[in-house]
């Protein structure tokens, strides 16, 4: 097993046409991801890299038999596209796109929820459950199909951590960029529910930073649930400056909370070992996970 | 993006929010016209982005024109937070019965906006909600619906004890139109702090304050003529038109990093290890050579930056497209401070070879954090942290 991605996605990528669709449209496809069909409104008809292209949505559905949308529309259409995959039938929906506007997601994330759609993202690396499936722009040679579920709220960070995991053997079951926006669809939480009930997952990493209360909320999850899997963390930004916005638009710290002091004491008052930098994280996984 | 209390009141007359008279000047003569023209009591507020201007004598009461003029020349001669005055506003000045906060943002935790009120408004309100959050009202705004008649008529009851239901359905009504204002221009915040009940009945936002949305800004060009940059911002801004997300920091260790989340962990490693990094600089997921080397002249620009440190993990990114472009920027320059470079992953191998290749004075790294000793010892610090 493994979550929210395996052998039995079947992924349309809206936006397929573009310069980034069409490149991680065909990367997915040689990873083994079953890419069915592409979306460009008035593009139907026609196809990419062996991809048959629609006009929308419901049709890549009915004929490809899609469960997972794959976003790249830019950020100025981006909110109609999640609105069109929240109607479609999809039951995932992962938003690549950066630079969309909040109060656009508030809307889209309203809709979905509406919907019983999930939504990874936006303004994420997508996900990748290695062996299986990769809905994304992960890059998939860093990831091994292993024991540890990773949840992220950055790119290149996780890839960094990600590789350590997979060099010393234990590799992933999943890998989850949850995106650096304020309003995001899946967060921490959502993510330990589902990587609880994964038998294949012995133990989850979550790649905090500063900003929100996300890293709280997921610690006050593992204590009332008493998760019962190890939980290791680390948080980015310990040395940013109040008030800045970090490159994320979500890892800003403001009025005293969401600083990497107050996330790090909630980790470790809820028993989550916090490493103080990326390379100790497979340190730390060394002690939880014996063999 | 912030905007001046000056632009934002112009934004709340827009929307039918009651303000004081008031008009923004640059210059003292311009500070006594105004005053002259209210003909009554003015109080004369600097126009600075940064919090806790009043307490930096920022905002001082006069009581004739000449008077207006002498206050107005002290406050714009003043530095608030390392920001220079440029401009003031003057504003009618009002008798204040009572004082109340109203603001609204997205709540990440509900996804939704927020409205928040509080009778207790005024320019402690962030102690009022350290300290007495109970004091605070916060309602969740479902984003389909906005915010309905009866929800603002409960907040604005929050702020009142007893007084005639015509000021509550006032304040409900403000209460609306800040929203319909929060919504309409993509604000990030909207606040009124303080929102006043004055001697004479009238309800009148006093300050007024709205941040938009970053990304959002695609659909308002005009507020590109709202900017007010200080020069690190302005430093910022031509980072960001290049591609870059850069921020300035007080130390002395330039970092090239891509991605936001490794750039903050690089800077975290700096500081792990004894060192003080010198900027946040993300180049972004899909780089080329051209933005490392623009990356380069901004870092080589600051005379605080005695160390260089490229942390670079090629996922997306092209480790070659990354050795290029430093390889680019280093040509035809000389470059007296050291460079350590940690490179690994997509084209390491290609990117090593152009490095060496070109006989630069480059320190190789291969983990982090042998890059953050090699960076902080190539300046001459200890950095040798028992672990």
């Amino acid at each position: 097993m493994s979550v929210l991605v395996d052998e039995r996605t079947r992924v349309v990528v809206q936006g397929i046409t573009g310069r980034d669709g069409s490149f991680h449209a065909k990367k997915m496809k040689e990873y083994g991801t079953k890419v069915v069909a592409g979306v460009t409104p008035g593009k139907g008809g026609t196809f990419v890299d062996g991809i048959p292209v629609f006009n929308s949505v419901i049709e890549a559905v009915e004929k490809e038999g899609a469960n997972t949308s794959c976003i790249f529309v830019p950020a100025k259409f981006a909110l109609d596209a999640i609105f069109e995959a929240g109607d479609s039938g999809v039951s995932l929906i992962v938003t690549i796109t950066e630079g969309i506007p909040v109060i656009d997601m508030v809307k889209g994330v309203r809709y979905l929820e509406e919907r019983g759609v999930r939504l990874i993202g936006p303004n994420c690396p997508g996900i990748i459950s290695p062996g299986k499936s990769k809905v994304g722009i992960i890059p998939e040679r860093f990831y091994k199909k292993g024991r540890v579920g990773i949840v992220s709220r950055s790119g290149t960070l996780t890839y960094e951590i990600a590789s350590h995991i997979t060099e010393a053997g234990y590799g992933e079951s999943t890998a989850v960029g949850i995106g650096g926006d304020p309003v995001i669809g899946t967060k921490f939480v959502d993510m330990l529910e589902l990587f609880r009930d994964d038998p294949e997952t012995e133990a989850v990493v979550i790649i905090g930073e500063i900003g929100g209360s996300d890293e709280e909320d997921a610690a006050r999850y593992i204590v009332e649930t008493k998760f019962q899997k190890p939980v290791l963390g680390i948080i980015a930004g310990r040395t940013a400056p109040p008030g800045k916005k970090m490159g994320h638009a979500g890892a800003i710290i403001t009025g005293g909370t969401g600083t990497a002091e107050e996330k790090i004491r909630a980790f470790k008052d809820a028993g989550v070992l916090v490493a103080d930098i990326p390379e100790d994280v497979v340190k730390l996984l060394k002690e939880v996970l014996k063999g | 993006m912030k905007i001046h209390e000056y632009q934002a009141r112009e934004f709340f007359i827009r929307y039918g929010i009651p303000t004081p008279v008031a008009d923004v000047a640059k210059n003292k003569d311009e500070v006594y016209e105004i005053a002259k023209k209210i003909g009554k009591r003015v109080v004369i507020k600097a126009q600075v982005q940064v919090g806790g201007r009043g307490k930096a004598g920022g905002v001082k009461l006069a009581n004739n024109p000449d008077e207006a003029r002498e206050i107005g020349e002290k406050i714009l001669n003043m530095e608030i937070k390392g920001i220079k005055v440029k401009r003031v506003l003057v504003m009618e000045a009002v008798d204040i019965l009572k004082e109340f906060y109203i603001g609204i943002i997205v709540d990440r935790r509900t996804k939704r906006p927020v409205i928040m009120v509080s009778p207790a408004g005024g320019v402690d309100i962030e102690e009022v909600a350290k300290k007495t959050p109970e004091k605070i009202y916060k309602l969740t705004i479902d984003p389909l619906y906005g915010v309905l008649q009866h929800q603002a008529r409960n907040l604005a009851q929050r702020l009142f004890d007893n007084v005639d239901f015509n000021f509550i359905i006032r304040t409900a009504e403000i209460i609306m139109r800040l929203y319909k204002l929060f919504i309409e221009t993509d604000a990030s915040i909207a606040e009124i702090n303080p929102f006043v009940l004055t001697k004479n009945g009238e309800l009148l936002a006093i300050d007024s304050k709205i941040n938009f949305d970053d990304n959002a800004l695609f659909r308002h060009p005009e507020y590109e003529n709202l900017k007010d940059l200080t020069e690190d911002e302005k430093i910022e801004e031509d980072a960001k038109k290049a591609g870059l997300s850069f921020i300035k920091l007080s130390g002395n260790i330039g970092c090239v990093v891509n991605g936001a989340g490794l750039a903050m962990a690089t800077m975290d490693v700096i500081k792990y290890f004894g060192g003080e990094p010198a900027n946040f600089l993300d180049v972004g997921g899909s780089s080329n050579p051209e933005k490392v080397k623009n990356a380069m002249n901004i870092l080589l620009k600051d005379k605080n930056v005695k160390s260089i440190w490229f942390n670079i993990f090629g996922g997306i990114t092209r480790c070659d497209d990354i050795a290029k472009g430093l390889v680019e920027a280093m040509k035809g320059i000389e470059i007296k401070i050291p460079i350590v470079v940690r490179i690994t992953g997509t084209n390491e191998e290609l990117a090593k070879e152009i490095i060496k290749d070109s006989k630069l004075p480059i320190i190789f790294a291969n983990t982090m954090s042998e890059g953050a000793k090699m960076a902080i010892k190539s300046i001459g610090g200890s950095n040798e942290r028992s672990r």
